[in-house]
């Protein structure tokens, strides 16, 4: 079980024949994930990492039964594959890709709104399932399958939560990085709504950061519609205003974005914060009672 | 990327947006001659610096005359500026603009940015300019009026019309203003902002509709398609540092406190600086050598962060994804070999390739401080630095 991906999920890799994409299509692989193709324009008809390479998503579809796609494709392009994809059909996109304009993704969430095509990310670390599928960077030893739903802006301090858990024995049903830009595809709330719906899911590890009102929309729909338990931590208590703090996404501006305003409206919901990022693990422990 | 008031009315010239005639300079000798050039009894000189609130802090002054021009100039070039929107240090002022002063009737506020939570391009238009838009946000908040832009679209002229509508504005300046905003929506457009601020839009006395000040922030992640920006790179107000760190394309930030910290991946970072504040250290500085750097990157780095007086240690904080730990480890060796290290230094590794790290760290014969956890690492990297 878990959300968005399980066992069964069959993966296209768009840019596996870059760098990164080559890289971790192998890691996925190598973790059990149903890596069918990949696609690489103008590379159509070679191998990569022992699977066919498309020049197309369409071309991919046709030979094969994808129902997900992990995008590694440089910035400037990433935008384009990203609407390949949902227009081929695929119902689930992850895409890895940090740096893409933040016009072009107001067109491709303008573009995804009438389709049924869920985006993960963009800037974002990806999905995994333990021990069923991974589509994304995650280093995949670290994850342990359970019942623990994690979900965060960052990549790797969602390791490091993850990684707490872990070595407490706590397993997790999925864990994902949402994003650090700005705009994304795919907010808290909607994976908050997700891991309330699934049976394997018990606890929830929110991981929030400074910059934009995700953290504070989150609050309202964990105040209505979550009854599981919701365990939070906030980066940048100690960032200063008005400065990038790496993620697009992670800036004080105008007042709007505070640590101490998200901390507070996730408290105000029931959420469980931890003051500090080294005890998020046992903090979840403490409140499963183990 | 924020643009200087100059650059941005430079921008928006191109676009017949009307902006007060000026000229910007850099020396106080030509400040008389400016004065002349723009041959109007009376001028505005303004601080350029990349922060609003610039009027309340002495940052704007008229004058009337070549001689009060020459002396107003000299006042403020090379001076620090502190507003609200700076640090407490201020910024450098290292231009000043002068303009032609024009006689104001009405000032307006209007702003284009992107919405995060509707992902919309989304006008902002307030009746009352000049002020702080935060502030009416706060107090008055159904002082401000918004319309949501479709990206395809654009803005339609009836909403344009409806916020013309809404700030008061009738008759023939009312169309003056629809296209004003239609021309401002392509300028925001096709030079990917992330913010276009025109506060205070004025009408003046004559009919006219000025932009007295304008504010542009350009996407970053647009710049590869922008070439004409590259020359704006250069006079950007940061630190030799953060230039470097930029050049290295890592991103960096200087703060105030002694702890040097090199991280990978942005939320891990903050957290990292977050759990020193909560021992009771000070982060030095914020620094994320991304997903995936290459050993030159880490070393650049770690170089960057020793070069800071301030340093009292040095805290690496690494969960490798993407990233090697291998890579990391073989960097901060290289760079102490060029270097050289007289400060304490904590590392914590985890993640790919850590085995392979730790050897390297330990056969390095580099006093090194390893640290088994997020904990432990800020422990002693606090401990370290006093």
């Amino acid at each position: 079980m878990g959300i968005l991906i399980d066992k069964d999920t069959k993966v296209i890799c768009q840019g596996i024949t870059g760098h990164a994409g080559s890289f971790h299509a192998g890691k996925m692989l190598e973790y059990g994930t149903k890596l069918v193709a990949g696609v690489t324009p103008g590379k159509g008809g070679t191998r990569q990492q022992g699977v066919p390479v498309f020049d197309s998503v369409i071309d991919a579809m046709k030979n094969t039964d994808a129902n997900a796609s992990v995008i590694y494709v440089p910035a400037p392009f990433a935008a384009d594959a990203i609407l390949e994809a949902a227009e081929a059909g695929i119902e689930l996109v992850v895409c890895i890709t940090e740096g893409i304009p933040a016009l072009d993704m107001v067109r491709v969430k303008k573009y995804l709104s009438s389709g049924r095509t869920r985006l993960i990310g963009p800037n974002c670390p990806g999905v995994i399932t333990p021990g069923a599928c991974k589509i994304g960077i995650m280093p995949g030893y670290i994850h342990k399958p359970g019942h623990v739903g994690v979900v965060s802006r960052s990549g790797t301090l969602t390791y490091e939560a993850v990684w707490q858990l872990t070595r407490r024995g706590l397993g997790q049903s999925t864990c994902l990085g949402i994003g650090g830009d700005p705009l994304i595809g795919t907010d808290f709330a909607d994976v908050l709504r997700l891991f309330q719906d699934d049976k394997e899911t018990q606890a929830i590890v929110l991981i929030g950061e400074i910059g934009g009102s995700a953290e504070e929309k989150a609050a309202e729909v964990i105040k209505r519609e979550i009854t599981k338990p919701v365990i939070g931590f906030v980066a940048g208590r100690t960032a200063p205003p008005e400065k990038r703090m790496g993620h697009a996404g992670a800036i004080i501006s105008g007042g709007k974005g505070t640590a101490s305003s998200k901390i507070s409206a996730l408290e105000n919901a029931g959420v469980t914060m931890t003051e500090s990022p080294a005890d998020i693990g046992t903090t979840v422990a403490r409140i499963l009672g183990c | 990327m924020k643009l200087y008031e100059f650059q941005a009315k430079n921008i928006l010239k191109a676009y017949n947006v009307s902006v007060p005639c000026g000229k910007t300079i850099s020396q106080s000798n030509d400040a008389s001659e400016t004065f002349r050039e723009i041959g109007r009894n009376r001028c505005v000189v303004k601080a350029q610096i990349l922060a609003g609130g610039r009027g309340k802090r002495g940052g704007i002054h008229f004058v009337n005359t070549p001689e009060e021009a020459l002396s107003c100039v000299t006042s403020m070039l090379g001076t620090r500026l502190a507003t609200h929107q700076t640090n407490q240090k201020g910024a450098e002022i290292k231009y000043v603009l002068i303009e032609e002063a024009v006689s104001v009737k009405k000032e307006l506020y209007l702003a284009i940015t992107i919405d995060r939570s509707l992902c919309m391009p989304m006008l902002i238009a307030c009746a009352e300019g000049g002020v702080e838009i935060e502030e009416i946000a706060r107090r008055t908040p159904g002082k401000i009026i918004k319309e949501p832009a479709d990206i395809f679209f654009g803005i339609h002229p009836f909403q344009a019309r409806r916020i013309a509508s809404q700030l008061n504005i009738s008759g023939a300046l009312s169309m003056r203003l629809n296209n004003l905003i239609v021309r401002l929506f392509r300028a925001f457009l096709e030079n990917d902002c992330s913010l276009l601020e025109i506060n205070p839009l004025a009408v003046t006395t004559d009919g006219e509709i000025y932009a007295l000040d304008a504010k542009m922030d350009v996407d970053d992640n647009a710049l590869y398609r922008h070439p004409e920006f590259d020359q704006c790179i250069s006079y950007q107000d940061v630190s030799p540092a953060e230039a470097l760190a930029r050049k290295h394309r890592l991103s960096y930030i200087s703060l105030d406190g002694n702890i040097g910290c090199l991280v990978n991946g942005a939320g891990l970072a903050m957290a990292t600086m977050d759990i020193i504040k909560l021992h009771g250290g000070e982060p030095a500085n914020f620094l994320d050598v991304g997903g995936d750097a290459s050993l030159e990157q880490v070393a650049q780095a770690f170089k960057i962060i020793l070069s800071d007086p301030k340093v009292r240690a040095v805290l690496i904080n690494i969960f490798g994804g993407i990233m090697k730990c291998d890579v990391i480890a073989s960097g901060i060796i290289q760079a102490i070999k060029e270097a050289g290290i007289h400060i304490p230094l904590v590392v914590r590794l985890e993640g790919t390739n850590v085995e392979i790290a730790r050897k390297i760290l330990d056969n390095s014969a580099l006093s090194i401080l390893c640290a088994k956890d997020m904990k432990e690492a800020a422990r002693m990297a606090v401990t370290a630095s006093q």
